[in-house]
């Protein structure tokens, strides 16, 4: 390193500090996001009369919801509302469960490109397991009020950087502190998965960057990025044994905590999903190949190609959440529809899977809308929308909790004035956790502040 | 690639004709009729009505059950362009997206998939006057100089905010600084240009008066902006927030001007009365937000505010991506705030048209007009809906029939070419393609600055 690159790094972190500094304090002047997001209303509801689309079972053209203590207590044509129970009139009104974006960054990142005081995304470790997204989520961003008044109602919440970037969380878009809105404080740990990368381009996992290299050393690299991915497993196996040996007869030297190896046990036992990045046929193969080879329970976040390696993605029992609707065909060649029939091509081969948005925050409102673009290019109506309810619940491992409208389910429930894929459609009523939620956010505070604006005369 | 474009065919074409029968027309002026024919012949709209024939040898295309709108109009793009920032001065007027159109772009292809039929294609936002925008037709198929339409006022992009000021990305040691780095730099550099435009322009004027017996040296910087000055080119101003956008819209009230369009315009909705009073156009994206800190306070009724306060809105892309689902962005309009369908509509065809100037020959299915026409299985803002037919001047550029067809020639040829010894796999004794060149990113404002986020 030449001295006169550090007097320049010199001056560019003094720019830095400085351009940080101002906008820091642009972003308390303009920002009113440090206001509660409200968390709405606890209560007994019944909605009546409405078009009730469970998505697990069959739709009920005019029926009845119960909420109570946070849950759905009674669904069906013939459901009695219980005394005292706030009566929403459902005419001309449809019930659906709340959607759910599995791939998000939702409350980690406010202003990506211009605050980096922000922005909390990716730790700079190679190995980051023992980091949690439910530690960073700011629960009172802007986004999530945006998000959820378009009927989302739950998201993942992803953390990245490194080869392992950390652990997500499975949040409700409601609550005072990020334990309250926990659904599943600490979910999968993700990886971002060594791919056969050429180099030069856009970089990002081994290989990436620096200068193009021939497919066969780029091969030989990928190779080796997973061998040390593997000793990262192993490690933590070795450490798991080591600690529980320990336990068991305390002669032995005392294996040392290291919260690294620890947050993996979990995964590398099977007993929760690794989130695995990739889009690529071979690299997706190459997820399949080391979910077998290491037993792990394997979930694909990307998934271009996914249908490409469906025998395998089946054989190992790994589900997919699909990002790439609003994304462009990597190739030229490529049909036009490519990305758009992704999601049906994995439907006909009958890989699990569900649409999600890939959006850090700002961008999750349009989940109705990936999904309605799927269903234009092949995917039926019915698993459009399931592909944004029930199956991200199945994926997420909370179908048990969300993701259709069932008795004993907790209460996240959107009424619409009509399908809720559809951009024209409005939401009227959303419960989340059985609260009623109000339907406001920066964007319908900063419309009503400028509506009926006039010039001064 | 795509050397089986069946545009190959209609170089050098006037304008085609076809009959489009009984579709759902969505005229974008005088509403929606039912089970209506559109006649298009060398290129222009002839007749709109029920039961029309076909003159011999026209092409009919069945659009029953249809639903037929004008071709979408995108105001504000980078498809097409090799390079959008002319970086080393912050002035940079005498620069044409014109002289780098790359027609084999296949963003154009997947835009007409989606509807596109005419797209200004402007500079990048890296300076406070980045250069001069193209106005075209998406003619895949064609030679590059069928692109351009001819009779499209010409234009200048304008830039002020965060990328003008360079700021916004950090990690950029080797940048150097330049002038401005702050709003009011970027306002102040723009003054300046106008006010050697004036001079330069006194300079002519003397000169063809007689008053100087020197001619003076043509400067092309100069040039465009005393084009501005004169009403002969119209300004399209990049800009987020609505105090820079102001600041632009006084810059012009004492230069004698209008502003065209303010683009993004993200904030527009706060300044609508001091809009509508210039009647300059904006230029939006439906609902893009938060990305960066001057993008903060944008909200999706920002088209709704404007629209009631009389301004001439477009929803625009800029970006290859965005720009294939411009109409579910027009959608989304009648749901915040409750714009009105033709009136969305015209959000993504007339108003952009209007904007560029070349309302005149499209924008609209009315008849005189150019037959820019769009072929829908559904209502344009469902969702689940999809491009058929998509159609400039009579002829057919994207037809999904024809589409699939070409998808399996085109497996077919690549088949072949694996085949042959060249192509091998590294693996089966072949040697190492070389590594393809780096994909420009040329669909964002930022795509200089190596980010790889979303609209910009």
């Amino acid at each position: 390193m030449s001295t006169k690159w550090k007097v320049d790094r010199a001056k560019f972190f003094a720019l830095i500090t400085l351009a940080i500094a101002t906008l820091f304090s642009n972003t308390v002047a303009q920002n009113d996001g440090t206001e509660q997001n409200a968390i709405g209303r606890a209560g007994t509801f019944a909605i009546v009369g409405a078009r009730i689309v469970t998505v697990s079972g069959a739709t009920i053209e005019n029926g009845t919801v119960v909420i109570q203590n946070g849950k759905i207590a009674a669904v069906g044509a013939a459901v009695s509302v219980p005394a005292g129970a706030e009566r929403i009139d459902g005419k001309g009104l449809s019930v659906y469960p709340g959607m759910i974006d599995a791939g998000t960054n939702m409350g980690l990142a406010e202003i990506t490109l211009a605050v980096p005081g922000s922005v909390d995304l990716t730790e700079v470790a190679v190995n980051n397991a023992s980091a949690m997204a439910i530690k960073g989520i700011h629960p009172d961003s802007a986004h999530i009020n945006v998000t959820r008044i378009n009927g989302i109602t739950t998201v993942m919440s992803i953390p990245g950087g490194g080869v392992i970037g950390g652990r997500s969380a499975v949040i409700n878009l409601n609550g005072a502190t990020p334990d309250e809105m926990a659904v599943t404080p600490v979910y999968g740990l993700v990886v971002n998965f060594p791919r056969i990368a050429l180099g030069g381009g856009f970089g990002g996992g081994f290989g990436g960057g620096g200068q193009p290299v021939d497919f066969n050393e780029a091969v030989k690299r990928r190779d080796s990025a997973v061998d040390d991915l593997k000793k990262m497993f192993r490690n933590a196996d070795n450490y798991a044994r080591a600690r529980e040996a320990y336990e068991k007869d305390k002669t032995l030297a005392y294996p040392p905590n290291d919260p690294r190896l620890e947050a993996m046990i979990p995964y590398l036992r099977g007993e929760k999903p690794v989130i695995f990045a990739a889009e690529r046929e071979r690299d997706i193969k190459a997820v399949a190949k080391f979910v077998g080879e290491m037993k792990l329970k394997g979930i694909i976040l990307g998934g271009q190609d996914a249908w490409k390696a469906a025998e395998d993605l089946k054989k190992n029992n790994i589900s997919v959440i699909y990002t790439n609707i609003y994304a462009l065909p990597v190739q030229d060649d490529d049909p036009y529809d490519y990305l758009f029939e992704a999601p049906s091509k994995m439907a006909a081969a009958g890989v699990k899977f569900c649409i999600s948005t890939g959006d850090t925050g700002p961008e999750v409102r349009d989940l109705p809308y990936h999904a309605g673009l799927a269903g234009a290019f092949g995917l039926s109506y019915d698993d459009a929308v399931k592909a944004v309810t029930l199956y991200p619940a199945e994926i997420l491992g909370v179908a048990d909790k969300m993701g259709s409208i069932d008795v004993g389910k907790m209460a996240n429930i959107v009424v619409a004035d009509g399908s809720i894929l559809e951009p024209r459609t409005n939401i009227k009523y959303e419960f989340i956790g059985g609260r009623l939620i109000p339907l406001t956010s920066r964007h319908t505070r900063l419309f009503d502040a400028f509506k009926d604006r006039k010039m001064p005369q | 690639m795509l050397a089986i474009s069946p545009a190959l065919v209609l170089s050098q074409s006037k304008g085609g004709s076809v009959l489009i029968k009984n579709g759902t027309v969505m005229t974008a002026v005088k509403g929606t009729v039912e089970n209506t024919d559109i006649l298009v012949e060398n290129g222009k709209i002839t007749k709109i009505g029920k039961n029309l024939s076909a003159p011999s040898g026209v092409q009919v295309i069945d659009a029953t059950g249809k639903w037929v709108t004008p071709g979408i109009i995108d105001c504000h793009s980078h498809s097409m362009l090799d390079s959008i920032n002319e970086g080393a001065y912050s002035v940079t007027s005498m620069v044409r997206t014109r002289d780098m159109l790359n027609p084999t772009d296949i963003t154009i292809y997947r835009a007409l998939a989606g509807g596109v039929t005419s797209a200004n294609l402007l500079h990048g936002s890296a300076n406070s006057i980045g250069g001069q925008n193209t106005t075209v037709k998406f003619k895949w198929g064609h030679p590059v100089e069928d692109y351009p339409i001819p009779d499209a006022p010409p234009g200048i992009k304008f830039a002020m905010g965060e990328n003008v000021r360079q700021t916004t990305n950090f990690n950029q040691p080797t940048r150097p600084l330049r002038y401005p780095r702050t709003r009011q730099g970027t306002i102040e550099v723009m003054r300046d240009a106008f006010l050697r435009a004036q001079d330069y322009k006194k300079s002519w004027d003397d000169f063809k008066a007689g008053k100087t017996k020197v001619q003076p040296r043509t400067d092309l910087e100069l040039q465009p902006l005393v084009e501005v000055l004169e009403g002969k080119r119209l300004v399209h101003c990049h800009g987020y927030r609505s105090d820079e956008h102001l600041n632009l819209m006084l810059l012009a009230d004492e230069f004698h001007f209008k502003i065209a369009t303010l683009q993004h315009g993200l904030e527009a909705y706060k300044i609508a009365p001091e809009i509508a009073k210039r009647g300059t156009g904006v230029s939006i994206f439906t609902d893009s937000w938060g990305y960066k800190l001057e993008a903060y306070d944008a909200i999706p009724y920002n088209a709704y505010i404007l629209w009631k306060n009389g301004v001439n809105v477009s929803i625009n892309s800029d970006s290859d991506e965005r720009m294939r689902r411009l109409n579910l962005d027009a959608a989304k309009v009648e749901k915040y705030g409750g714009v009105p369908e033709q009136d969305a509509l015209q959000m993504i065809t007339l108003n952009p048209a209007k904007q560029l100037g070349i309302d005149k020959r499209t924008g609209s299915i009315e008849v005189g007009k150019d037959g820019d026409i769009v072929i829908w299985n559904k209502h344009p803002f469902e969702v689940t809906t999809r491009v058929e037919t998509t159609i400039i001047e009579g002829d057919v550029y994207f037809d999904r029939a024809k589409d699939a067809q070409m998808r399996i020639q085109m497996a077919k040829e690549r088949e072949d070419l694996e085949k042959l010894d060249v192509n091998k796999a590294p693996g089966a004794g072949g040697t190492a393609p070389p590594r393809p060149s780096e994909r420009r990113k040329a669909d964002r404002d930022e795509a200089e600055h190596g980010d790889d986020g979303g609209n910009q």
